[in-house]
């Protein structure tokens, strides 16, 4: 990937990613965090892990952030007015910027920890290549995730069918009026 | 390196070129395919200066449909209700006509073809892994009508808006499964070699489409095709006797022209893409690449370059050719009901597209295609 696309798409990106945070309209904010993802997506395509990049796009901007715009509507978020949060808190997190960004210069920056290109094996990021590997070596780990997936997905509709006493002290007269038409 | 890049370049707007005309054409089967079906006269105003009667053609309808039409729409008012969000307003419209623009450059239109010593893939963008980039950008199609309905501060238009994503989010399940299933009879996710290992006749005469193989998949594709183009019989975000217009109800002008044209292109794309996945995308039966076999051994010698344009010109006789049947399907069948709807995209759609997967994968193993 030219170094030029390469910054663009790390620039878009962050400030993408800024836009998630300072803005103050939720529905901008989720839009700013697609395009986020979508640049990252693009910066996975470009280092050759193709798939990883394509399912990026397609499970968390495609499907996940559609989730997100719903919870929004759903719940009716309100545009935030003014400045939130008290003053020691942005103090705090100041503090916890500025150590991080030391923290990045402490350990990311000696030559020794940074990620060396390594040697990329024959068809890396294809499909073929992820998916042998996927299952082959990491088939119990990818079963397990796919029973733990299923398992919130039951949960979900568990506690979303769980009905509450209020309702159900309207049932009789809902089943009153099916015993009537029956 | 420089001379394919710009061939590359000149693929990519000969691609969105073929769809957007396509789509010009399927706004005019609208109008007058329309009125042909009910028996209705149609279009056939705007005879400038009798210019059609002069050609032979007063009553095609031509100069309204496709002169006057966008011409209104483009120099209408632009008009963003109150209260709405002005930039998302704006910016919606466009966000769903990218993302199916941007689809063409997958599609693989013709062979490969040589001129003046260069070898070129007629397929604008040779992504070896076209299978997700479709679903990536058709998965994202889904922002500008959801956004559309909400920036518009209307409740029909929140409403559309609402409707249109759920139901693009259900039927792109289907869609999902029902390209699983060929992507595993093809053991590729490029379309182009898709389209290759669809060459050829069985038997003498029945082309090696994938139709025959995966015939369920076929109609799945189609149904949730239709589905997210939001076409009748699945048009219930824009319901105009509930809804009004659905999304699109606080657009005017070139904005809803945009929102409009994504429908079209999407049936455009739709065809396109059952085209390459079921009906042999450019192969031309008995056609290979030193002219056509016959039946009986007979040899008909082609040049190389004119097999290519053959192709090229099948595939487009194709794409032709269902584009009018999704036009009959638009004028021959009632709108759904919306829990039909979301009955027919969960319970019917969903299983039988994993029914079809898991027979697709014991067909495979069974014949030891697995590896």
């Amino acid at each position: 990937m030219p170094p030029i696309l390469f910054w663009f798409l790390a620039t878009l990106a962050v400030l993408a990613a800024l836009g998630v945070v300072m803005q103050s309209n939720p529905v901008h904010c989720l839009l700013a965090l697609v395009l986020t993802l979508l640049a990252i997506a693009v910066l996975f395509i470009g280092q050759g892990a193709v798939v990883v990049g394509f399912l990026q796009a397609i499970v968390y901007a495609g499907a996940i952030m559609v989730l997100f715009l719903f919870v929004i509507w759903l719940l009716n978020v309100p545009v935030e007015s003014g400045s939130t949060g008290r003053l020691a808190a942005k103090f705090l997190g100041a503090v916890g910027v500025a150590a991080l960004l030391a923290e990045l210069e402490v350990f990311w920056v000696p030559s020794h920890l940074q990620v060396k290109a390594a040697g990329q094996v024959a068809g890396y990021g294809a499909i073929d290549a992820l998916s042998q590997t996927l299952f082959s070596e990491y088939l119990v780990a990818f079963e397990i995730t796919s029973v733990l997936l299923l398992v919130a997905v039951i949960g979900a509709v568990a506690l979303a069918r769980r009905t509450t006493d209020a309702e159900t002290q309207q049932r009789p007269e809902n089943s009153a009026r099916t015993e009537k038409a029956a | 390196m420089t001379i394919e890049l710009v061939v590359g370049a000149i693929e990519a707007i000969v691609m969105v070129l073929i769809g957007l005309h396509l789509s010009i054409f399927l706004l005019y089967f609208e109008r007058k395919g329309s009125a042909l079906i009910q028996d209705r006269v149609g279009a056939n105003r705007a005879n400038i200066t009798g210019l059609g009667r002069k050609l032979g053609m007063p009553n095609l309808g031509i100069i309204n449909t496709l002169v006057a039409d966008p011409v209104k729409l483009f120099t209408k008012e632009d008009f963003v209700p109150e209260g709405a969000d002005h930039f998302i307003h704006g910016l919606a419209p466009f966000l769903a006509l990218f993302p199916v623009l941007i689809t063409f450059a997958v599609i693989p239109f013709g062979d490969t073809i040589t001129l003046g010593g260069h070898t070129f893939n007629l397929q604008a963008a040779g992504i070896n892994a076209a299978a997700l980039y479709l679903l990536a950008t058709i998965g994202i199609g889904v922002y500008g009508v959801a956004l559309g309905g909400w920036a518009s501060n209307n409740r029909w238009a929140l409403l559309g808006g609402i409707r249109a994503t759920a139901q693009m989010i259900s039927y792109e399940i289907a869609m999902g499964l029902a390209l699983v299933s060929v992507v595993m009879t093809y053991g590729t996710l490029d379309l182009q070699a898709m389209v290759r290992a669809q060459g050829g006749v069985w038997f003498g005469f029945l082309p090696r489409w994938g139709i025959w193989i995966q015939p369920l998949a076929f109609i799945l594709f189609l149904t949730a095709g239709v589905a997210e183009s939001k076409r009748i019989p699945f048009d219930l975000p824009e319901g105009e006797s509930e809804l009004i217009l659905g999304y699109m109800v606080e657009y005017s002008g070139g904005k809803q022209a945009a929102f409009m044209f994504t429908d079209f292109a999407e049936q455009a794309l739709t065809a396109m893409l059952l085209v390459t996945f079921f009906l042999g995308g450019w192969q031309l039966p008995w056609l290979y690449r030193d002219g056509f076999h016959l039946p009986g051994g007979h040899l008909i010698a082609i040049a190389p370059l004119a097999v290519s344009i053959l192709g090229v010109i099948a595939f487009l006789i194709k794409v032709v050719i269902l584009c009018a049947f999704l036009g009959l399907v638009r004028w021959s069948l009632p709108r759904f009901r919306y829990d039909q709807l979301m009955r027919l995209g969960w319970k019917g759609l969903v299983p039988l597209g994993l029914a079809n997967l898991l027979v697709t994968a014991f067909i495979i193993v069974a014949m030891g295609g697995a590896h």
